[in-house]
């Protein structure tokens, strides 16, 4: 477990970046250092990307290396899949969350099979970008928490950033990793700002561990991605109700970082899982359930899940019904069997 | 016309004659000149004018391949009868587009195959046994694809083709002289799978070779039912590809076609769709019931386009085809079956521990647990055997 440096806090010498800015640099930095790296989607080459996460790799490197190919997702996937055969290193991007489902066939029977399926003499390293989740006021088919669907299926890495920090060393590890990485871009954090300096990297994070994002006494909220940085102000906002709140950013869904998760819990005694994702098969019941079954003896309350309705995606106009925000976190921290307790400031600490 | 706002009137002669409209852009074709339909017929060599300028050499190869094929499938299909394969999905009276699709590649080349096709990876030099790995059941893929490049047999219909044109995709902007050829069924060609391929190949100018077996039925759904095109060559065109139609039984007009195919695409020009027009002489597999779906009259007229007889005709023809020469190819297949199943009626070792090893490069916590936890299994149930021995001895 490693406790993160607040990402609000500005270094001395560090100007602002965006995670849009740290995904490009990570891109670049990648393509720079490894040829068999190759970036390839739709509309990454000459336009950068419609998230401008692609932004001026093909001017530098050569449409070879990053190229715009034909609308199709199966087509893209399948071609990388190929070229990995033949010892490339695809970086592929799906360019919304709802737009990867026709790659889906390639990546369940092939991408997540392959090294298994030959007994680990064809390893696929893939990574594919797939920009996710909502609260950006996008239309039906953008806005999907589409994890569940990845981390049911063996053979794939999930990770996801929620700091700009993350977004650069996570992505610099996926393309890294000889496995298929899903690496999932919260869309909503595309513009949000960190003390990253672009002139000194990031070092690369290993994927599989999570971080406590802020120490806590009272209860841990265990979440990724977009709703990172919705549980921080939740929990600074319980501080007012007397509770002291634990951030866990699992930034990787598979591999799951137990260790890190169960020893938060141990210490507070009360959990809440938060993510955008629908509640119903989604990733908080796996959470809970692996947190209950090793951390029974130390809860004082049954594991909560704050989650996305069990719903389609709602339109704009109506989706911040839908996303999980502090208010629902707090309510559901309210529920944490405090009276039982005798006091706010329950927890086995 | 009058002003609302002026009032004043514009003569309507005078507004149209200002301005010449402005005609669209020019329309060009994209592709020029356009690849040209298929032969309308699938083409021949064998039985035509064209078989006397066939190499005997080759005709010679291409029967001692056909042969060894033939016995193949019925080695094949034998073991699934004896229980030592799960399942065999036959190539018997396909065999002259299998053999010859390995045939027409060099050694740095690749062979993508469909679950179907083992006999043209056999063919390439794999190990019968290997490449019936996936069927008898011990494991997915029963041989290293780095070997004889040889992807995965693919069961996915279709899923396979565009691995073969990001495999050639690669292999050329590396600069390394590599052909791809992915075969496919005719049902495979309704996937959405193929379109994607071969518009990406075509759009790459990727050095690819589809073959397209059409053996008249996916399962039991008849090529009517897949499309209303006039033939799957057709469909090349569309992607700005050449398409060539051909007799799929015919092992010189397969090995022709194919080969000058595989030289184009190494030469830079792109790929190619092959239509073999063939026939499927069993059931989709051993677990199938082709009569539910087809009349034995049918099956009777292909028999009599058979492409080992085909062969054996021209052969015969050419006074190449002696008693002695007949008995040693059928001595050589003989003997490859007979190590085929002495193979096959040896039991694997199988470690179930290596249900674990090879999901990722590196173990989950989560999966070392769980392996950890069939090894108490496995530790227990052995055990327990022993200790049931030991009671049996007493």
């Amino acid at each position: 477990m490693s406790t993160a440096t607040s990402t609000a806090a500005g270094r001395t010498g560090t100007k602002p970046a965006t995670m849009a800015q740290a995904l490009q640099r990570a891109l670049r930095d990648s393509l720079a250092e490894d040829p068999a790296v190759h970036v390839m989607g739709e509309d990454v080459g000459t336009l950068g990307g419609v998230f401008r996460i692609t932004d001026g790799l093909a001017k530098e490197f050569g449409e070879d290396r990053v190229t715009d190919t034909p609308l199709a997702e199966a087509g893209i996937l399948g071609t990388a899949v190929g070229m990995a055969m033949y010892g490339l290193r695809p970086v592929v991007e799906m360019q919304f969350d709802a737009f990867a489902y026709p790659a889906f066939e390639q990546l369940i029977s092939h991408v997540a099979k392959m090294r298994n399926r030959t007994k680990g003499a064809m390893p696929l390293p893939l990574t594919i970008r797939v920009p996710y989740g909502g609260g950006i006021g996008g239309v039906e088919h953008h806005c999907d928490s589409s994890e569940a669907y990845y981390i049911a299926t063996p053979g794939l890495h999930v990770v996801t950033p929620a700091t700009v920090e993350d977004a650069y060393g996570l992505l610099r590890a996926s393309i890294a990793s000889d496995d298929p990485v899903i690496f999932l871009e919260p869309k909503r954090l595309y513009w949000s700002k960190g003390s990253w300096n672009p002139e000194a990297p990031t070092a690369v994070e290993p994927i599989g561990k999570a971080v406590v994002r802020r120490t806590g006494r009272s209860a841990t909220l265990i979440t990724y991605g977009p709703s990172v940085p919705v549980c921080m102000e939740a929990a600074e906002a319980a501080q007012a109700e007397g509770w002291d709140l634990e951030v866990v950013d699992l930034r990787s869904l598979v591999p799951f970082d137990d260790e890190t998760v169960c020893a938060s819990v141990r210490r507070t005694g009360r959990a809440v899982v938060v993510h955008e994702s629908g509640g119903f098969g989604g990733p908080g019941g796996e959470i809970a359930a692996r947190v209950t079954e090793r951390c029974f003896h130390h809860l004082e309350a049954p594991v909560l899940r704050v989650a996305g309705f069990d719903i389609p995606y709602p339109p704009p106009m109506l989706e911040r019904h839908h996303l999980p925000g502090v208010d629902r976190i707090l309510d559901a921290v309210a529920r944490l069997q405090w009276e039982s307790e005798g006091g706010l400031e329950g927890g086995s600490v | 016309m009058v002003s609302t706002r002026t009032g004043r009137s514009t003569p309507v002669m005078e507004q149209r004659g200002t301005h010449q409209p402005t005609p669209p852009p020019a329309w060009k074709p994209r592709t020029d000149p356009a690849p040209l339909l298929p032969d309308p017929e699938p083409y021949r060599v064998l039985g035509t004018s064209r078989a006397a300028e066939a190499d005997s050499t080759l005709l010679l190869k291409l029967y001692g391949e056909l042969v060894r094929g033939r016995r193949y499938n019925a080695q094949a299909t034998a073991l699934t009868k004896q229980g030592r394969l799960a399942v065999y999905p036959s190539t018997t009276g396909q065999e002259a587009a299998e053999v010859a699709a390995a045939m027409v590649l060099q050694e740095q080349d690749w062979l993508f195959p469909s679950y179907r096709d083992t006999l043209a990876a056999v063919a390439r030099g794999l190990d019968p046994v290997q490449a019936l790995g996936l069927l008898r059941g011990d494991w997915h893929t029963g041989y290293d694809p780095y070997e004889h490049r040889i992807a995965p047999l693919s069961t996915p219909l279709a899923t396979q083709l565009p691995h073969a044109v990001g495999l050639a995709h690669a292999a050329r902007l590396k600069g390394d002289d590599v052909v791809a050829l992915a075969m496919v069924g005719d049902g495979g060609t309704s996937e959405g799978d193929f379109h994607e391929a071969l518009n990406f190949a075509a759009v790459w100018q990727a050095p690819v070779v589809f073959l397209v077996q059409n053996n008249g039925f996916a399962i039991s759904v008849p090529l009517a039912k897949q499309t209303a095109a006039p033939s799957l060559a057709h469909k090349a065109v569309g992607y700005g590809m050449p398409g060539r139609l051909v007799d799929g039984n015919d092992a010189a007009a397969m090995h022709e076609v194919l080969s000058e195919a595989v030289r184009n695409a190494r030469a830079g020009r792109g790929p190619t769709l092959v239509e073999a027009v063939t026939y499927r002489m069993d059931a989709h597999t051993n677990a199938d019931d082709a009569t539910r779906y087809r009349s034995d009259a049918e099956v009777e007229t292909w028999r009599a386009h058979d492409p080992v007889a085909l062969m054996e005709r021209e052969l015969t023809g050419r006074g190449l085809l002696d008693e002695q020469r007949i008995e040693a190819v059928r001595q050589d297949a003989e003997e490859f079956a007979a190590r085929l199943r002495q193979g096959m009626n040896a039991d694997p070792v199988l470690d179930p521990m290596d249900l674990f090893t090879h999901v990722y490069a590196e173990q989950t916590s989560q999966l070392r647990e769980q392996a950890a936890q069939l090894r108490a299994e496995l530790d227990a149930e052995a055990e327990a055997e022993a200790a049931s021995g030991a009671e049996q001895e007493r």
